[in-house]
């Protein structure tokens, strides 16, 4: 296939990329941190705002409160009702969203430069004094269980939750931040309140922003915006470790099909061999191409229409996962072909060609993460939570480039447990055992 | 009349404020346009043919598109479906669109890997390889595509039909993917023959934005596309136009798979021209004033809110062609409330809109909120190139595309209100009813 490629590009021109991510560190007069881009071509400013905790915070009962609280903080604030305050974005120009997940609170920001004082105070506003409605949180409550009972019938959705539920048990890991159809109906307007009281403050916030602001703009921005915040909220939940063991779950569903997912334990980010099983992960399953779950899943034996895994390395736990879709008398067959991959590859690594393959692939991928001001500054928060170094944009693909056929064959054999992957299959799979 | 070394370059000057838009041209008179953006380590390299489905011969409908799907076909060079390969083996993403009015393919990529996408483009610009095979079974997709795009969807059926009213001699009538029937019998000849005519430099637009140096993308073009041969048979696009539509048309598709019923109506507009954007300015404030905003604008207060009729209501205008555009509105009505009622809904809306004039208030924040979205726009790379590529294709200039910001700024209250009066017109309309089988009856 790359016969051309290579003939062709020698002695062609090709000039370096310029682009450097330059990254300033800011703490507000009153030392609330933040990361920088400077970007003055355009005036506007993205701004992200995380919150650690997130819908894991959810007290005991109370399942899908975070989350419904979060839907609500743009549902009116202060004097504004919910119509109110979207006439008075809408007005600025300004866009604010807000989203909860596993570890976290989210809220993401576009304003003008010409307005940004009125667009930070409006969003201060939300973030401050949200009002919680009776009217808007039957509203929203509504769009969560329309969301539940849509879960309900998906077989995806109900295999992620039963890889959450085997994977970490009793820590809130194990259940899914929306809630159940029981608890959300549950929830009341006091709820909210305290849910936004454990999620929202000062001890437990990263913020980034990119666009047309300067450190000391941006600084004034933060203590406006975010000083005024509670000092401290709920404690975080501890680490919990994925229980690993081998197994299948076979959950019933109607359908050709099955849905089957499957994981083991993954790995943190401190880990020095993580670049290492980032490599061994795209070459499982990766999001390029020829992965061995595609190969051997779909070009050769055609049981799947596509396969992929991922490594995950959540802020309590990590997880390596995969999932594909075959059919119901196929289920038994690609739950073999899986295992042989685990085993092969933890017994003899990946081939140069596949490494060399996917450095080529993920060095070219990286760069196109950072697309735009607003995806750049929610890149900068992850990258704080992650405890990364400012120029880490700059070594990154370096570091991939490090990585030797030879410390893939150490995490291969160190990270791949053949012996404990558990599978997760909805669907009404033929000749497959339940082994709990 | 080309040199016989080196190219013919025209360097435009005058980019608006924080536009860093470049333009040459080569000798062999393929247009260059370089948009830099030096934010992150990224280009989106793109190349425009000036031709559409409004261009095919008569009774070949869906060449264009079906031709874009053949140039995955390789080439002597590239096997076939290897393209797209090559370019995710790079990290990549890669795809092509035809429209009525021009066909594109792009590619987004590390910066550094730039003359590779070139390499590959310019390849399959002369040297397309089609066998018979390749023909038969992509001729496949397409009817599939059609069968699940097209005639799997009631609501696209009835906006074929509506287009293939509105348009009485003009061949945005016809659909991009084609008429079934047609599509059966492209041929490989048909291909090639669409494909030499019109995929030549003569006919192209490149468009590279990222992080690159206008006079090394320059220099790469030359490289690469330089040496592709211009072809003598690219003639003026000058289609059927429209006689005088004196009778307002009127349609009810009925089918059984429809969930949700609506009213749909389309009215002929002036589209987007060089030098003259006036009034297309004024109808896309209109759009946005009647139906731009799902909870604010004229005909989500009137219909969702002060009355609960419609449980979605907007307008849609782009303006984005080369020959006449359509202005529409779609009402979704609330559940059991007949599309007769909908639709007098609407009109009295329209009614009192045009007696009552532009509300002030609304009008600024209107424009708020467009000239907004264009800084906003600014901030996506490939939207930009997108939007210089397309301008392009449809004989606009790199001027036109940078004054239409000011132009919408400019418009009057009393500009969009002529607007709305001429565009409104019933007897240049088509009016559509999606409706179930039961409520048809």
């Amino acid at each position: 296939m790359m016969r051309f490629v290579w003939g062709l590009l020698a002695g062609l021109l090709a000039f370096p990329a310029l682009a450097e991510i330059k990254i300033a560190e800011v703490t507000s007069p009153g030392g609330i941190k933040a990361w920088l881009v400077e970007e003055h071509g355009i005036p506007f400013t993205a701004l992200e705002i995380r919150f650690l905790g997130g819908t894991s915070l959810d007290r005991e009962g109370k399942r899908g409160e975070v989350n419904l609280m979060t839907a609500l903080i743009e549902e009116g604030a202060g004097e504004l009702d919910s119509q109110g305050f979207a006439a008075a974005r809408d007005a600025l120009a300004a866009e604010f969203s807000f989203r909860s997940d596993l570890d976290g609170v989210g809220v993401s920001a576009r304003f003008l430069t010409e307005n940004r004082e009125a667009a930070v105070d409006l969003l201060h506003l939300a973030l401050t004094k949200p009002r919680f409605d009776a009217d808007a949180v039957e509203r929203v409550r509504g769009q969560v269980l329309a969301g539940l009972a849509s879960d309900a019938k998906d077989p995806d959705a109900i295999a992620g939750k039963l890889v959450r539920a085997q994977a970490f048990g009793d820590h809130p890991y194990g259940t899914m931040g929306d809630g159940t159809v029981e608890s959300v109906t549950a929830l009341t307007r006091e709820d909210m309140q305290a849910a936004f009281a454990g999620a929202v403050a000062r001890d437990r916030v990263y913020v980034a922003a990119a666009g047309d602001i300067t450190a000391e703009e941006l600084g004034a921005l933060l203590d406006r915006l975010l000083g005024d915040l509670p000092a401290t909220g709920a404690a975080l939940p501890g680490r919990v470790e994925l229980n690993a063991k081998a197994g299948v779950a076979v959950e019933r569903f109607p359908g050709p099909q099955s849905s089957i997912n499957f994981f083991q334990g993954g790995i943190r980010f401190e880990d020095p061999d993580y670049f290492a099983a980032s490599i061994l992960n795209e070459v499982l399953g990766g999001s390029g191409f020829g992965s061995r779950l595609m190969d051997e899943l779909r070009e050769k034996r055609g049981l799947t229409y596509g396969a992929g895994s991922g490594i995950a390395a959540y802020d309590h736990a990590e997880i390596l996962s995969g999932r594909l879709s075959t059919a119901n008398d196929k289920v038994a067959e690609s739950i073999e072909v899986i295992k042989g991959i685990w085993a092969d590859v933890a017994a003899n690594g990946v081939t140069q060609k596949e490494l060399d393959d996917t450095k080529t692939y993920m060095t070219g991928a990286y760069p196109l993460r950072f697309d735009g001001n607003g995806t750049i500054a929610s890149i900068l928060v992850g990258m704080q939570i992650m405890g990364l170094p400012t120029d880490y944009p700059a070594t990154r693909n370096a570091r991939v480039e490090a990585v030797t056929l030879e410390d893939v064959k150490r995490v291969a054999a160190r990270l791949l447990t053949p012996e404990s992957l558990y599978f997760v299959v909805v669907g009404e799979a033929e000749g497959v055992t339940p082994q709990p | 009349m080309r040199l016989a070394l080196g190219f013919a370059v025209a360097l435009m000057a005058g980019a608006a404020a924080a536009d860093t838009v470049s333009t040459f041209k080569l000798d062999n008179g393929m247009d260059v346009v370089v948009i830099e953006d030096h934010r992150a380590p990224v280009v989106v390299h793109m190349v425009w043919y000036r031709i559409g489905s409004a261009d095919e011969p008569a009774g070949h409908s869906g060449i264009a598109h079906f031709l874009e799907h053949l140039m995955f076909q390789g080439t002597e060079e590239v096997a076939p479906g290897d393209l797209s390969k090559i370019v995710s083996a790079q990290g990549g993403s890669d795809n092509a669109f035809t429209t009525l009015d021009y066909t594109a393919y792009f590619q987004r990529v590390a910066a550094d890997r730039l003359d590779l996408m070139m390499t590959l483009e310019a390849d399959r610009m002369r040297n397309l390889n089609l066998t018979e095979d390749d023909v038969t079974t992509e001729r496949q997709v397409i009817l599939e595509e059609r069968g699940e795009r097209t005639d799997s969807d009631p609501g696209a059926l009835l906006g074929e039909q509506m287009a293939a009213a509105q348009y009485m001699n003009h061949p945005y009538g016809t659909p991009v993917i084609g008429w079934r029937h047609e599509m059966a019998a492209l041929s490989r000849q048909d291909a090639l023959d669409f494909y030499q005519a019109n995929y030549a430099p003569n006919n192209a637009i490149l468009v590279v934005a990222g992080d690159v140096v206008p006079a090394e993308v320059l220099a790469m073009a030359k490289a690469h596309y330089g040496p592709v041969p211009p072809s003598d048979r690219i003639t003026p696009r000058v289609r059927p136009t429209e006689p005088p539509q004196l009778s307002e048309r009127r349609l009810v598709l009925a089918d059984a798979r429809v969930a949700q019923p609506y009213v749909i109506r389309t009215y002929l507009a002036a589209e987007r021209n060089p030098g003259d954007q006036r009034e297309a300015a004024a109808l896309k404030l209109l759009a946005e004033l009647l139906g731009g905003n799902p909870t604010t604008s004229v005909l989500a207060r009137a219909l969702q809110f002060d009355t609960q009729k419609a449980v979605y209501a907007a307008a849609f205008y782009d303006g984005m062609s080369l020959d006449a555009d359509t202005f529409g509105f779609v009402v979704v009505p609330v559940p059991g409330q007949s599309l007769g009622d909908t639709e007098a809904a609407l009109d009295a809306v329209l009614d009192k809109f045009l007696t009552e004039g532009v509300n002030a208030e609304e009008f600024a924040r209107i424009k708020a909120q467009v000239r907004a979205a264009e800084i906003y726009g600014r901030d996506n790379v490939q939207g930009r190139a997108r939007t210089y590529g397309a301008a392009l294709s449809i004989g606009l200039t790199v001027q036109d595309v940078q004054d239409w910001a000011t132009i919408l700024q400019d418009v009057t209250a009393e500009e969009v209100m002529a607007a709305a009066n001429k565009v409104l017109n019933r007897k240049q309309a088509v009016t559509g009813w999606l409706t179930t089988e039961e409520a048809a009856e």
